[in-house]
């Protein structure tokens, strides 16, 4: 059990992945929204974040990436989702994010 | 009158503590009998009221502390979340409430703006009072068929 978050930035051709693991919450969040919006500030960069191993996220998550869609839009770079946790999924499902935030589908399910 | 348990825990208002009470409902949840993606569920809804509390409340400066009661019940569990600083405006609170509409800009979405449109998805019944600081109210039921039905006790008041 794990209720803190890692963050592990690895570069790759095209893009940029952050790679997390943990829970997101209050605590945790800022500590993401440091490593993810200098990133996204950089023009025709394309931030990949990898949430396959965060088990837990709640509103100040979407914060933070609601934050990083708007640093995108602003500076003209990319940020993507991808392989998120069912239960996470559905928080952006629910607040309709998913029309805006892209979300790569390919779920590999919760453990 | 209707027995219950009550447990009540009193932390300090800090996000460090967030996960704490996310740990002890899951835990409460679970010796009741919810299911995986209920008590889920009650994590993020408790977890968004908790950060409510530690961030609406209390200037950087005066340390305040978040009451949290559990009332459990055979049928449902209730959560209180108290904070005991300043309050907000309620009734502007629940105009903002909502998930995102296609109409609004993305430069005008708040990234704060989700915390109690997910507790009302979330739980199946909320109540906010907003006397002397915030309490949020929050009661999510047991469905039906995992009631315990093994107790040799057929409740009548279903």
């Amino acid at each position: 059990m794990n209720i803190n978050l890692e963050v592990e930035v690895k570069k790759q051709e095209a893009s940029t992945v952050l790679v997390l693991s943990g829970e997101i919450d209050a605590y945790t969040a800022p500590k993401l929204k440091e490593s993810l919006l200098p990133l996204t500030r950089q023009p025709n960069a394309e931030v990949v974040v990898d949430l396959e191993h965060v088990n837990y996220m709640d509103s100040t998550g979407l914060g933070v990436f609601i934050s990083a869609l708007k640093s995108t839009n602003e500076c003209g770079s990319k940020l993507r989702l991808i392989h998120l946790q069912d239960r996470v999924h559905r928080l952006f499902k629910i607040t309709s994010l998913d029309n805006i935030i892209t979300i790569d589908t390919t779920v590999r399910g919760g453990n | 009158m209707e027995q219950f348990d009550f447990i009540e825990m009193k932390l300090p208002a800090k996000s460090e503590y967030v996960g704490v009470i996310r740990l002890s409902v899951s835990g409460i949840a679970n010796r009741m009998g919810f299911s995986y993606e209920e008590i889920e569920d009650l994590k993020v809804a408790i977890s968004e009221a908790m950060t409510n509390a530690t961030t609406h409340a209390y200037d950087v400066e005066e340390e305040g502390e978040v009451t949290v009661g559990f009332g459990v019940y055979q049928d449902r569990l209730e959560v209180m979340v108290a904070d005991h600083g300043g309050s907000f405006d309620l009734a502007k609170i629940k105009e903002e409430i909502g998930p995102y509409q296609p109409s609004e800009k993305i430069e005008n979405l708040r990234e704060g703006g989700f915390g109690l449109f997910l507790i009302d998805a979330l739980m199946d019944k909320v109540e906010i009072k907003n006397d002397y600081g915030v309490i949020v109210l929050m009661t999510k039921n047991l469905p039906i068929n995992e009631v315990d039905f093994d107790d040799g006790q057929i409740s009548t008041t279903q």
